[in-house]
Formats: C-alpha cells, structure tokens, sequence
C-alpha cells in the first residue's frame, strides 16, 4: 500500500512538472522577413500525404495547390524555398517553436487557432463535407446519430463535431492517409473532412459518394505565421493582393486541382482571389 | 498487382529503400549509443549510492510512463520553445531513443548482474581474484550471455518504434510509403495494402538478421 502511494506520488510529481514546462513556454521567437532574405532560404511546412494540395509525386517532388503558392512566395522574395512535411495534429507546434515560416497546409481559419498564430489572407474556401460507401449513404447529420465518423485528429471536423454533434461517435487517426484507409476497410460508417477534400475523393472510388455536401459555416484556408510575425505577414498579404490581378490562384487551381475535381466543381465556389470573400 | 505498379513508377522504390535507411542510420545510431551507455548506467544502477539509484529509478520510471512520441514532441519542438535550442527532428530522433534506450538497457544489465548469484563473487574472492578480475573474468561474461536476448528484443522495438519520427517532420520508410499511398490514391485504390506488406517485408529482412545473429551468438557462447 505504501509502495502504491508512493507511485501515485511520484507520477502526479512528474504530470506536473511536465505540465508547466510545456504550458509556461513562450513562442520560440519566429525569423523575421530580413532573417529569412538572409539566410537565402525560406522555410514552409506543407502536407506530404494530402493530395491534391500538398503531397509529394512518383519523383520524390513536393506538388499541389498549398505547394504552387509556397513555389510563388520564395521566388518573388528572390530566395530558395525549402518545404518541411507537417501533419494535421503538429501544423501549430511547427509555427510556436519557430521551425518553418509559414505553414501552408491547407490551413482552415478558426478562431481558436487564430488566438495562437496569425493568419494572412484567405486563398481558399470550404465547409465540411460528409462521404460514405452508395450502400448505407449518409444524407443528413441526423442519420449519424450513433454511428463511427472516422475524422482526422486536429482538423476543423473534429472540433465542429465534438462542439456540434456530441451523439456521434468519433474514430480519430493520425494521419489522413489513416483516415481514408480506414473508410476502405470499412472501420466506420463514414468519414468528414473538408468538402474539397471528399468531393475529389469520391470522384476516384467508385461505391462512395458524399451524401453531405456542405456542414457547417463556410471557412477560409489561409497561410499562417507565428503570432506577432508582423514583416512577414505583410508579406503574404501583399501577395496575395498583388496576385489577384494575374488571377494567379485560378492558375493554381487550372493547375493543380481541376485534374481531381473534374467539371463537377466550379473553380469560382473554391478559389478566393485577393483574399476576398463574396 | 496495382501495388507493384506503384512502386515501380518513377522513383517510387529509390525514395521507399532511401527511407528505409533513414530509419535504419537513426535506430542503429540510438541503439549503439544505448549500448554503450546502457552498460555504464546499468554499473550505476547496482551501487549502493541512494542518490544515485533514485536518478536512475526516476529515469527509468519516466521512460516507461511517458510515451515515446511525447518525449519526442518535448525535445523536438519543447527544446526550441524553453531554451531556443533548434534541433533536427533527426537529431531529436537519436537523442528520445538513446534516452529510452540507455535506460532500458541500464535496468537490463542491472537485472543481469545481479542475476549472477553472489557466492560467484565470494568465492572468486576467496580464490584471491581482484575486483576487476572478478569482473572480468566471472560477472562480464555472464552477464553479457543473459542480456543478449532482452538486448535484442530492445532493439528491435526501437527500429519499429521509429516509425513515431515521421511526426517530428523526418521522412522514413512509413512516411514515404504513406506519400506514395497517398500520391496513388486517385488511380490506384487498392495500392495501400501492398504497399503497407512491402514495408512490412522491409521492416522484416531488417530486424530478423538480428535476430538470428543473437541466436547464434546466444549459442555459441552458451
């Protein structure tokens, strides 16, 4: 017994030591615009595994809509661009502890997250979307009452259900790959991530179609900077706003997106040129 | 096979076996360096000195409650945001898994000394051996033939376990196979299985050699 008390002692010690390191740390302090123009190199993180808009081809070459931009904004900035693979869960820690510039990683704006980091200007739109296999279709958020939604850990769809729809039973994974393997294997009865993102999905497998089409409110994808990162926030912004006259992101998207999505999409309801919403 | 397909196309299989090495180059640094510190810590761990055995019981107590992937989470970017200290995630790699390591590896040859019963130690004494001799002649040898199954099992689990490193930003063999999975996913939908076996098959060709080098030594040194 007093070997147990001593145990419990000794982990509640070491819980709470390792909660204030973490939770006392400040930002790791982010290069400013000059630093990056410096060193010659600037640092993004960008998904490896989430394509079309940030994955990494057959010949080892980092492609897709987040990676056209960030391709854009070292060239204009006249130095080289070096691309760091991020997941889901991690895309703010890489931002706080200072170890990419910016993140491009098809970066939903929220405001929990934009308490911590900054966002620059929107260049895309989405809500969430709902597939699942033709033979037991989800049509409607009711009908999940109960039922496994396999969701990504860290993204906008775990948060909107968790807040939301609480009589939902989430499987959550690592990694997205994870995620749509495990709606392949058939773990659970649907999976919710971005619309973009299930519409192009269900497009190339046969047998699953997105019953829901548009949840929640309409949010914007932005690239995000270190809190308090103000040069080179300007710099995105100035970008974005300068690249709407060549309507640079409807090139992206010629380039990058309407391979996956086809006609069945209108470029208009997912670009955003400028950083303007209608 | 689709998966087979995959693979083949453009660089595909070069990135796969180049990922491969990265886990390998990392797990076989961190597991050289758990060896080699694992021995001295395990010396520690037999004294008799208190305060020296409470900081190898904390030690190994945190490694065993922490989970791998937080003490990964804490050097990597805990390192950069407590003291700005900017490390790899190569770097932060080899240094979670010589920390988990060497102080496994220092329990185990604790547990494998004092294996060795202590009229061993007496009677060599008796016989007028120093206590280096006694070490080297009677401990050591022992106590190295009862390890090396536990060692080995340790090792193994490290390369396995390396495959947490993809969050910390390094490709290794897992991450590339998940890229070229998902790089695939529009036109080859049933690549992921395959893919996921040779990685398997990788994983396998990498940790049964060691496996049966130990049994031989095991054997031979019985």
């Amino acid at each position: 017994m007093k070997r147990f008390v001593k145990m419990i002692v000794f982990a509640l010690i070491l819980t709470l030591t390792a909660a204030v390191f973490t939770s006392a740390l400040a930002d790791s302090k982010a290069r400013s615009l000059d630093d990056i123009k410096a060193a010659g190199e600037l640092v993004i993180g960008v998904f490896s595994d989430k394509k079309p808009f940030g994955y990494v081809d057959e010949n080892g070459e980092y492609q897709g809509y987040d990676v056209y931009l960030a391709k854009r904004l070292a060239e204009d900035l006249g130095v080289t661009l070096k691309l760091v693979p991020v997941d889901a869960p991690n895309r703010v820690e890489y931002l706080t502890s200072a170890k990419v510039d910016i993140i491009l990683a098809n970066f939903t704006v929220t405001p929990e997250r934009a308490e911590v980091i900054d966002f620059a200007l929107p260049y895309m739109k989405v809500a969430l979307g709902v597939v699942s296999p033709d033979s037991a279709l989800i049509t409607d958020v009711a009908q999940l009452a109960g039922k496994q939604l396999i969701v990504s850990k860290g993204t906008t769809a775990e948060t909107y259900f968790t807040a939301n729809h609480p009589e939902v039973k989430l499987q959550k994974y690592d990694t997205y790959t994870e995620t749509f393997n495990a709606l392949l294997d058939g773990r659970g009865d649907a999976l919710s991530t971005d619309n973009t993102e299930v519409l192009a999905w269900a497009i190339e497998n046969p047998g699953f179609t997105v019953g829901i089409e548009s949840l929640g409110s309409l949010d914007t994808i932005a690239p995000a900077v270190q809190k308090g990162n103000e040069s080179v926030l300007a710099y995105i912004n100035e970008e974005i706003v300068k690249l709407a006259d060549e309507q640079f992101f409807h090139a992206d998207y010629e380039a990058t997106l309407k391979d996956v999505y086809g006609d069945a999409v209108n470029p208009d309801n997912l670009v955003v040129e400028g950083g303007v919403i209608d | 096979m689709q998966a087979l397909d995959v693979l083949l196309k453009g660089r595909n299989l070069a990135r796969l076996l180049q990922g491969l090495w990265v886990t390998l180059s990392l797990s076989l640094a961190a597991i050289a360096l758990s060896v080699a510190l694992g021995l001295l810590v395990g010396m520690l761990m037999t004294m008799k000195n208190r305060a020296i055995r409470a900081f190898c019981r904390l030690w190994l107590e945190t490694i065993r409650i922490v989970p791998q992937l937080v003490l990964l989470f804490l050097v990597y970017f805990g390192m950069a945001k407590a003291f700005d200290i900017q490390l790899s995630g190569e770097a932060s790699a080899v240094i979670v898994f010589t920390f988990w390591g060497a102080g496994e590896m220092g329990d185990l040859v604790r547990g494998a000394v004092q294996s060795i019963p202590r009229h061993q130690t007496e009677s060599a004494n008796a016989l007028g051996l120093t206590r280096g001799q006694v070490y080297r002649y009677v401990i050591i040898p022992q106590t190295v033939r009862r390890l090396i199954p536990q060692a080995i099992n340790l090792a193994t689990r490290m390369i396995k376990t390396t495959s947490l490193i993809m969050l910390i930003g390094v490709v290794e063999v897992l991450k590339v196979a998940q890229q070229i999975i998902d790089n695939a996913r529009y036109d080859a939908l049933q690549a992921a299985v395959g893919i996921y076996g040779v990685v398997f098959f990788l994983y396998f060709i990498v940790c049964w050699p060691i496996s049966l080098a130990a049994g031989r030594l095991e054997k031979k040194w019985a």
